[in-house]
């Protein structure tokens, strides 16, 4: 039962993950890309956990805080550039 | 036995219900016409879709191995703090790029204007700072 519910998890993120594809590539302006961008990480941050519950290790999981560390430092850090045209000032 | 079904079951359905709501949150990315109704979408669906993944995982590892494992909650915990800063981030940016502050917002009936265009006004405790932050 949980294989097929993992499956149909893997199915889920995977179209997500393709909308989400398609905002970035499209997004008439760059907040919708960075937005995209986020929410991309945030998937990735879904699928390794689905990926450690498939193959019943804890290994994936600093891997995923690393995901949400980095995407949430990356997205302040671009809208700060948009905001002030410098990182950090 | 039936202990373990019940928590596959529990496992099962927290999964399918994250993977709906992450790809209805990724839906509303593209559904959603303008960048301020946009952010709602992702911002709030998607930090659900990866709670129940969290969750389904703690409930996996709880049961069928055994242990209690933190990690989870250190990333759920991370996740739900660091969402709205993202979602305040992204509409500030959008604002300062693409909005009018004459045209477009509604006064603020007090002194200063918008913080995102305008100075921040001068607090009486400590002195101004020279740069207006955000």
């Amino acid at each position: 039962m949980i294989g097929y519910a993992l499956l149909f998890g893997f199915v889920c993120l995977s179209l997500a993950f393709l909308l989400n594809l398609w905002r970035l590539v499209l997004g008439p302006t760059l907040t919708d890309r960075v937005l995209a961008g986020d929410t991309m990480v945030i998937n990735v941050i879904a699928l390794i956990m689905l990926y450690g519950i498939m193959e019943t290790t804890a290994v994936y999981f600093e891997a995923a805080l690393l995901f949400a560390m980095f995407g949430f430092i990356s997205t302040v850090a671009y809208c700060k550039f948009l905001l002030r045209g410098d990182v950090i000032e | 036995m039936d202990k373990i079904f019940f928590a596959e079951l529990l496992v099962s359905v927290l999964i399918v219900a994250g993977g709906i709501f992450s790809l209805v949150g990724s839906f509303g990315l593209i559904k959603l016409k303008d960048l301020m109704t946009r952010l709602h979408a992702p911002t709030k669906a998607t930090t659900l879709g990866v709670g129940s993944t969290l969750l389904a995982s703690m409930v996996y590892f709880l049961v069928f191995e055994s242990k209690i494992s933190m990690h989870e909650i250190l990333i759920l915990l991370f996740l739900f703090l660091t969402a709205p800063i993202t979602a305040h981030f992204v509409a500030k940016a959008y604002l300062l790029r693409h909005t009018d502050p004459q045209k477009d917002l509604p006064q603020t009936q007090r002194p200063h204007g918008w913080s995102t265009f305008d100075a921040p006004p001068a607090s009486p405790t400590k002195p101004p700072s020279p740069k207006a932050d955000g």
